[in-house]
């Protein structure tokens, strides 16, 4: 395991973490904002090693726990149609929505089969021509070029039993968001591994400038992690609010072009709504005019009542970075892995669901 | 959100299943043997102490590198009363076939069960054959129970773990659970990966004949290595900690993990066995695995402690300290 040993080296680490306990002055406040980091973290004990003065924020870096709870509500009045099958990630299943869960609804037997990728789901469209096939389109950038793909692939292939219910989310403006929101005191994010894969550690030099705040784009092991934290202090430290790449063997500064411009035939940007953060400008993505024949929402109408959110839950809170699972007074009280009142106690990134799993 | 419905997740053999059990099967069925929550039963009839076990199988695909239903299912249940000392003898076999399976495929699955049983030295003794209409199953299930002698100096038992105990693995985790995902799913990758599916009942035989200091023995199926050390924490009411960089994990195995963003230590493994057992024997015992086929990997992955009861403490490979927690739901792939 070359490539993965080195960035689990445990005196590499060790180094790390010396540097950065030589460099930490004062309390610093630092948020990652994807999922995949956030149990990173949890998984190889990065916080029982940073000193005191380190704060580790999980801002809203999983795809499932952002998905509103009307959106969930959305996917779970499509399950109900008759002749439909709604193909989704995995944990997608597990959400609540107002009342129920994609979940509970398979058991009363709606036909929901979980994927492991949109081409999966085209492939079910092929094989069931009489039923109406929707992949609920959720995720970040970095799974949205592929479903441009699946999309674009159904349309040139004339599969007319396949559509996308677009649920996507884009990372940059809700970086902007959490911070114009004025509620949040973070001194630097790291960034997004795999989402500047696709989009290039560029797309934050915007938030960077504006805000004043260092951006560090990470890569998903302990040394990476690590590596990240030191650059950013170093950053703080200096007075300095730039865009870096820790993850250069992966990302680059101005993303994959080939994706973005997939990205950019079939989807164009819309406002969307977010969990906890309300609806941001130009965050979503919904198929351009071109490819809008494959939105099932010109099909079917999936209006649905205003959500209604479990009282009590922080989920919103959480994500905002404003409280920790640890405030939340439904935390390992009846919200647990399985019996969960929110999404980030669902999802395998969500961060309620990291303090559970990892935290003493 | 309570449930009113069977959901996958009670099947998982993580905690919702746990919780099922505890919460719908244990008040009904309440006595002696099933408070233990073990592999299988141990009793007395007749001034002989027999274990008792069964298990079902529903695997999806029903043929894999490395096995099929066939053979898992006498594995399975000789590993189960292996995983209590005992020698297993007989095995029953129940069929539940759905209508038009494939007449070649059942007999490929009987014949690797004759070759399984007859590895593991068990005889299959009774069984039944169930057809059912198409779509009222998958293909097949089977249903192995079977008996084995313990003998009377043994007592093994989830629930016998004391502190300083080392904890021992026999070899690599997450072949079978990783082998099955992959190819439920179509995935391909370019190294093979391969199922562990094997009978446990020689590797104890000889761990038992080297050691009486054995306290705890249990074969990490659904739910994995993290589920089952949990069990052990929870029903021997220690704490136990585990050292990651002791973990054995196939390099490939461990790249298929991390492509799909799994956690090895939750997925299951069919030709493994964990033991608690008194440090002085320890070594002994390690020394006695390597010689045996299925336990040429075996490492000490750990202790039991005294302390947290019922927690699973991991020390990570860069040194830090985590919780090691049940699974919750099947093991799924993250979306980013």
């Amino acid at each position: 395991m070359k490539h993965l040993d080195e960035y689990r080296d445990p005196h590499l680490a060790g180094k790390l973490i010396d540097k950065i306990k030589a460099l930490s002055h004062r309390p610093v406040r630092l948020m990652e904002v994807c999922g995949t980091h956030t149990v990173s973290i949890f998984r190889s004990g990065i916080r029982s090693l940073l000193p005191p003065s380190i704060t580790l924020l999980s801002g809203p870096g999983c795809p499932v726990c952002v998905t509103a709870t009307e959106e969930i509500d959305k996917f779970i009045k499509l399950g109900q149609q008759k002749d439909t099958i709604v193909a989704t990630f995995g944990d997608l299943v597990r959400v609540p929505g107002s009342s129920s869960s994609l979940q509970k609804e398979r058991a009363d037997g709606a036909d929901i089969r979980v994927v492991y990728s949109t081409f999966d789901a085209l492939d079910i469209a092929r094989r069931n021509p009489s039923r109406t096939v929707v992949f609920l389109a959720v995720g970040f950038e970095t799974t949205a070029p592929t479903i441009a793909a699946a999309v674009k692939e159904a349309k040139k292939e004339g599969i007319n039993n396949f559509y996308i219910l677009p649920a996507h989310k884009i990372i940059p403006p809700a970086m902007e968001a959490l911070l114009a929101g004025g509620e949040l005191a973070i001194d630097g994010f790291i960034c997004p591994g795999h989402v500047s894969v696709i989009i290039g550690a560029d797309a934050y030099r915007p938030v960077a400038d504006k805000y004043h705040i260092p951006c560090v784009v990470a890569g998903f092991e302990p040394v990476d992690i690590l590596q990240t934290i030191y650059m950013l202090l170093s950053q703080i430290e200096e007075g300095k609010a730039i865009v870096e790449i820790q993850y250069r063997r992966a990302v680059n500064f101005t993303g994959n072009e080939k994706a973005l411009a997939l990205l950019s035939e079939v989807f164009e940007t819309c406002d969307a709504p977010w969990r906890g953060l309300g609806t941001i400008p130009d965050s979503g993505l919904r198929l351009r005019n071109n490819y809008r024949a494959l939105d099932i929402e010109t099909r079917f109408d999936l209006t649905v009542p205003k959500a209604q959110d479990h009282p009590g839950c922080s989920c919103g809170d959480i994500l905002r970075g404003v409280k920790t699972p640890l405030d939340c007074v439904l935390y390992r009280q009846v919200c647990t892995p399985s019996n969960p009142y929110g999404p980030c106690m669902v999802s395998t990134e969500g961060t309620c669901a990291a303090y559970y799993k990892y935290h003493d | 959100m309570k449930h009113d419905r069977i959901l996958l997740d009670h099947g998982s053999g993580g905690r919702a299943s746990h919780e099922l059990i505890a919460s719908l099967f244990l008040p009904q069925f309440d006595n002696e043997f099933l408070r233990e929550m073990n592999d299988s039963a141990v009793m007395t009839i007749g001034g002989t102490k027999l274990a008792f076990s069964t298990d079902s199988y529903v695997v999806d695909p029903i043929f894999f590198p490395g096995g099929d239903i066939g053979s898992l299912a006498i594995h399975g249940t000789v590993n189960d009363l292996a995983m209590r000392g005992a020698r297993p003898l007989y095995l029953s076999v129940g069929f539940i076939i759905e209508e038009g399976f494939s007449m070649a495929d059942l007999k490929a699955i009987a014949g690797s069960m004759k070759n399984a049983a007859a590895e593991a030295g068990v005889v299959i003794a009774t069984g039944d054959t169930k057809v059912v209409p198409k779509g009222a199953t998958d293909k097949v299930f089977i249903n192995t129970a079977g008996i084995g002698i313990i003998d009377p100096d043994v007592n093994i038992s989830g629930q016998n773990a004391r502190p300083g105990d080392k904890i021992i693995l026999s070899g690599t985790i997450a072949d079978h659970g990783i082998t099955i995902l992959t190819c439920r799913e179509g995935l391909q990758f370019d190294a093979p990966l391969k199922s562990d599916s094997s009978p446990l009942n020689t590797l104890v035989a000889e761990m038992l004949a080297a050691s009486r200091k054995i306290n705890v023995l249990r074969d990490p199926t659904r739910g994995g290595l993290g589920t089952s050390l949990n069990e052990i924490a929870g029903q021997s009411r220690v704490g136990i900690r585990v050292h990651e960089e002791t973990i054995p994990v196939r390099p490939e195995v461990q790249a298929a993990c991390e492509l799909l963003g799994i956690d090895p230590l939750y997925l299951a493994n069919e030709g493994k066995l964990i033991a608690c057992a008194a440090a002085q024997d320890a070594g002994k015992l390690i020394d006695i695995m390597h010689k045996n086929p299925y336990g040429q990997g075996a490492c000490i992955i750990g202790e039991v402690i005294s302390d947290h009861p019922g927690k699973v403490f991991m020390k990570t490979i860069i040194g830090g300290n985590r919780i090691v927690d049940m699974l919750t739901g099947e093991p799924l792939p993250r979306i980013c």
